[in-house]
């Protein structure tokens, strides 16, 4: 399905989608928001590529393998619950860093747990719409 | 030194780690092998050093990220949860010692390992959960896990026996989830510890009974009570060996441990009421389950029926509300879980002389492969209650607790079921093991009793590991029945369970 209207369209929506997911990604914490929105949007870019251009361009174009981004995520969410242990807290509690930084704030365990969940459900969707488009 | 070490999580880090990397090395079903393998064992080893640490310093438990009880994710173990998992990681690292074997290397290649790791994952989470809802979820995933590997190789059987499990399956989940809705709503309160206080200080105790019914039929289709048990049969002799005997051995037996757990610690309002049901229902599980075996005429099949019928008497066994009784019911998983996934890992091994499971096809076991014969005589005689192997214990304890609470046709319903499980068992015996087999089917012979062992050193192994450790419990029952007296203890009396959750 090659039309020229999306094709146009992407270029000009693909850094907005993954700038916005960026921006959801850092909301989480306080509001609506988190590693799991912003997975599912940052995924947006490639499935209309996908789409538009076909399985065999959106591979040309993005060459990690989802499946590997997953796992990676998972591995992620589980180390950083088990920065506590090692401190001798309870599995996943949160531990943070006391220096504020700017822009961003305070930097703690949570961040990676969300980083862990976004590449989760980005690599998981990505891998759906790899595996339907590829027929 | 050893109260420090946190057992209570260690049980689940191993199974997701294993899982992770077998995701990350998704296309080497050789090292994904390995991993599964390694992480299993760690598992059973975390299941030992759980129960140590549970026999010795009572209920371990874990506030999730330091959220205290009743509003975070809380993971307890107390004696029973932790011979729960223990006995879990025996089959699993059996079960996976057995599949290298067993199961294709198409299978392994779509996923055999990580969807198994992440089955036990499940398994191991409902047994340590605190909390009704996350008890859910810890289901939701084990039993979305089963789905895949009931379907994984795609053959029409499979697919057929698992549209029959999916779709009861989900009902029941239908039916736990009201019945949380409902208790909540009743008691506002999810966390297990919280919601025994919160029942007995109801006012309305009537009202309690709707929640309790909706547990009973959630728990029941997963557990296989009557009349909810016909998925079973249907789909648990589908998958190959490996899948089935781990479904067989330890998924109808989470429902059960969900059914314990919820009849000794949240709904004990009313025991006059909720405990005859389920006394009925063990009593109709145990004779529709052996009448269906009766019937059967394949190896698998007969097997499937009986773990209905034996789940008959673990829900006797709490059914009778006895500390005797509870024994015996823990008694009598642990050695059901053995026997029974053991017969299914030989019905394996016998299919594997001439391609069949079909006793009227299969004959001459005894002759060639005599030491099969032995493992199944093992484990058959055990599950039918001959003395003094561990079922005949299993039978004799929850016999006893039934004439002391003086429930005599329950005993008498044991009893002659305990009969009937003899004449299906002796049945494959009869047909498989001793009469000679079909001249038309002989040129099928694959193997002597030699080449068998050289060529599936594994699965024989892992059942002979079983048939051993049946031995055990038949040979040394006191160990496990002074054991499973302290954890009935710890069930009847939820003040130890509370105070430990929810800390004064």
């Amino acid at each position: 399905m090659k039309t020229l209207i999306l094709s146009t369209i992407l270029k000009a929506l693909a850094p907005l989608f993954l700038g916005f997911a960026v921006y959801m990604f850092f909301r989480g914490h306080d509001n609506p928001g988190g590693g799991f929105i912003a997975g599912l949007i940052a995924s947006i870019p490639l499935m209309i590529h996908s789409m538009v251009f076909g399985y065999r361009a959106t591979r040309e174009k993005f060459r990690i393998n989802p499946r590997l981004l997953a796992g990676l995520g998972l591995l992620v969410a589980l180390i950083s619950g088990l920065f506590a242990v090692t401190m001798g807290d309870p599995f996943m509690t949160s531990i943070w860093v006391e220096q504020k930084l700017p822009l961003i704030g305070k930097i703690g365990t949570p961040i990676f747990f969300d980083l862990g969940v976004f590449l989760v459900v980005f690599g998981v969707v990505l891998q759906i719409t790899f595996l339907l488009t590829e027929e | 030194m050893i109260h420090q070490i946190p057992f209570v999580q260690l049980p689940l880090w191993v199974l997701i780690t294993g899982f992770v990397f077998c995701i990350l090395f998704w296309r080497y079903s050789k090292i994904q092998e390995m991993i599964a393998t390694i992480s299993v064992g760690l598992y059973l080893l975390a299941g030992i050093g759980l129960l140590v640490s549970v026999y010795q310093n009572g209920i371990q438990v874990l506030q999730v990220g330091k959220w205290a009880a009743p509003f975070g994710i809380t993971l307890v173990a107390d004696l029973f949860s932790a011979i729960m998992v223990l006995i879990s990681g025996v089959l699993a690292f059996t079960i996976t010692c057995y599949s290298f074997q067993d199961i294709s290397a198409e299978r392994k290649k779509y996923g055999f390992y990580p969807v198994l790791l992440i089955m036990m994952f499940g398994v191991c989470g409902s047994f340590l959960t605190g909390d009704v809802f996350n008890l859910y979820v810890w289901f939701e995933v084990m039993l979305v896990a089963s789905f895949v590997l009931i379907v994984l190789g795609n053959t029409k059987p499979q697919l057929e026996g698992a549209v029959k499990y999916v779709i009861l399956s989900f009902i029941s989940s239908g039916f736990v989830l009201t019945g949380i809705g409902i208790l909540y709503n009743i008691t506002g309160a999810l966390n297990m510890a919280e919601l025994s206080i919160a029942i007995s200080e109801c006012p309305d105790k009537k009202l309690l009974s709707i929640p309790a019914v909706f547990f009973f039929m959630g728990f029941g289709i997963k557990a296989a009570l009557f009349p909810l048990f016909s998925w079973l049969p249907a789909s648990y002799p589908t998958p190959p060996i490996s899948i089935g005997g781990l479904m067989a051995g330890l998924l109808t037996k989470v429902g059960v441990y969900a059914l314990i757990r919820f009849f000794t610690l949240i709904f004990t309002h009313d025991v006059a009421l909720t405990h005859s049901v389920l006394l009925i229902a063990s009593g109709l599980t145990m004779f529709f389950g052996v009448l269906g075996a009766a019937a059967q005429n394949d190896f698998r099949k007969i097997l499937s029926f009986h773990i209905v019928s034996q789940i008959g008497y673990m829900v006797m066994g709490l059914a009778l509300f006895t500390p005797l009784a509870l024994a015996g019911a823990i008694y009598f998983l642990i050695h059901n879980i053995l026997a029974k996934t053991n017969l299914f890992l030989i019905s394996g091994i016998v299919k594997e002389t001439n391609g069949y499971f079909n006793l009227s096809k299969l004959g001459g076991v005894y002759k060639n492969f005599p030491l099969v014969s032995v493992l199944f005589v093992v484990s058959a005689f055990s599950l039918a209650g001959i003395p003094p192997l561990s079922g005949f214990w299993g039978k004799f304890i929850l016999a006893k607790a039934g004439f002391e609470s003086e429930q005599y046709f329950i005993v008498a319903v044991s009893l002659l079921v305990g009969f009937l499980t003899l004449f299906s068992m002796s049945k494959i015996w009869l047909k498989a093991f001793w009469s000679p087999m079909p001249e038309a089917e002989k040129k099928r012979i694959k193997y002597n009793s030699i080449s068998l062992f050289k060529s599936k050193y594994f699965m024989v192994l892992s059942s002979i590991f079983l048939a051993l450790l049946t031995m055990f419990i038949s040979f040394y029952p006191d160990y496990l029945i002074s054991l499973s007296e302290k954890a009935a203890v710890q069930l009847l009396n939820p003040e130890i369970y509370i105070n430990a959750v929810l800390p004064k």
